[in-house]
């Protein structure tokens, strides 16, 4: 969980740095997907890096779920006789509820958002415009519930990830001393609100025009 | 005050169990809550009827023997509490108070509120103890321990064994209890030279006992009357993977 979790991490970051190409302008944000088709050509062939980049993130993803379906069989397991009174979170950790059901509604995001940036079959624009024409068209004013969809998966993204990386931390044992600990709790909650905004501002600039 | 009981009765491992529900009138604020339910007991014994079986010992809090779960809080809402310091000013009159057993399939119900913790004295056998040489107490300053490190085994040794962790986990897990015990042991210089081993092993028996897998959730360490730190889990699993490394 923690070891596949991370990874994913590292995609999440590199993909909302380039997203904020969108800013510089159409030039710059095309350029920079024609390069990540192109690094290391001609001595590499061409997609090598995304193909290297998709064949881990399948993996992590699919190793990641598969982690959470047997933890949550376990518990099942362990608990065969339900408690008659509803059980009290003691614990004040909201994001910790969400990371089962929020995982389902990322993965259906993620399904959705390849379809529509990636492939283009539900994008106004199709598969054929370059990647800015892409962008812009699928968060237009008249197509708000995309937008509202992408924000409300993003905000699933950052309580996962509220909860997921410092759970990381502690899974890998290195929260052993209160003082670290508090350290890398503030990381996780820093991290996860950089990459809540850096992901959320595209879409919001574009709904409103300030993208055009 | 005037209670109304909901409290789950169970004869024996066999029966499937209920849920029954019991008046007890004229409780005092003053009672402990095992009190309060020997009121109820007396008062069943003398009506001819079955006594409420509940596991009880020191009723100072330190044993571990007691422990239900009251209102769907193991140990009840007051934090840093056992059952038995658990007292009735807590409660309103009128209240409505569900009493459960804690609920695991490795903690199999034995009669009504009373359930079977050996998984826990089973994992403790698989590691949760130092090789030395009998004989007369060494000299307290032959072996010193940094203050730090032995106020962190101190807090972790503080587990009593009651088994609210796993009551209370979501998952079923019995990973606090069983990093307090290696956390206690793995932080003093007499721990070291089984270090890895007792993590190894004591980690394996945990899952070959039933328990779930931990999620990080935290529900254990708010429910703990010992306020065991949730850092132990932690240094558990940095053990157990330098452990399982070699």
């Amino acid at each position: 969980m923690a070891v596949t979790g991370a990874a994913l991490v590292l995609f999440l970051i590199g993909h909302m740095l380039g997203n904020l190409k969108i800013f510089l302008g159409a030039d710059s944000f095309n350029h920079y997907a024609d390069w990540l088709r192109t690094v290391g050509s001609p001595a590499l062939p061409n997609r090598t890096l995304l193909t290297i980049t998709e064949i881990v993130l399948v993996v992590c993803v699919v190793l990641h779920m598969w982690a959470a379906v047997s933890l949550a069989r376990r518990a099942a397991k362990a608990r065969p006789v339900k408690y008659a009174a509803k059980r009290k979170s003691q614990a004040n950790g909201y994001a910790t509820h969400t990371m089962r059901y929020g995982g389902v509604i990322i993965v259906l995001f993620v399904i959705w958002h390849l379809l529509d940036m990636t492939f283009g079959t539900v994008n106004p624009k199709g598969g054929d415009a370059t990647p800015y024409d892409r962008m812009i068209a699928g968060f237009q004013p008249d197509r708000w519930w995309v937008a509202l969809f992408y924000l409300v998966a993003m905000a699933m993204v950052g309580l996962h990830l509220r909860h997921g990386l410092w759970s990381a931390f502690q899974s890998l044992g290195l929260t052993r001393r209160p003082r670290v600990r508090s350290t890398l709790q503030t990381t996780a909650v820093a991290v996860s609100a950089v990459l809540v905004l850096g992901f959320v501002s595209a879409p919001v600039c574009i709904l409103i025009g300030v993208v055009k | 005050m005037n209670l109304t009981l909901k409290i789950w009765r169970q004869n024996g491992s066999s029966d499937k169990g209920r849920m029954v529900t019991y008046r007890v009138e004229d409780v005092s604020p003053d009672m402990s809550f095992l009190e309060m339910l020997d009121v109820l007991n007396e008062r069943l014994i003398l009506e001819g009827d079955d006594p409420v079986a509940f596991d009880h010992d020191c009723r100072e809090g330190i044993c571990g023997m007691c422990g239900m779960v009251i209102n769907g809080v193991a140990h009840g809402e007051q934090k840093l509490t056992t059952t038995c310091q658990l007292h009735m000013r807590h409660f309103k009159d009128g209240d409505v108070i569900t009493i459960e057993p804690w609920r695991a399939a490795a903690f199999p119900v034995v009669k009504d509120l009373v359930v079977d913790r050996s998984a826990f004295d089973r994992i403790i056998q698989a590691g949760g103890f130092i090789s030395v040489p009998a004989g007369s107490a060494p000299e307290a300053h032959s072996v010193p321990v940094p203050k730090a490190d032995a106020d962190a085994a101190f807090d972790a040794a503080t587990c009593i064994g009651c088994g609210a962790c796993v009551a209370a986990c979501p998952n079923g897990s019995a990973s606090l209890f069983t990093a307090a015990k290696i956390t206690h042991l793995s932080l003093l210089p007499q721990g070291q030279p089984e270090r890895e081993s007792r993590a190894r092993a004591m980690v394996e028996q945990m899952d070959a006992e039933g328990f779930g897998g931990c999620t990080n959730t935290g529900e254990c360490t708010a429910v703990c009357p010992k306020g065991i730190p949730f850092d132990t889990i932690a240094q558990m699993n940095a053990d157990y993977l330098k452990a399982a490394s070699k």
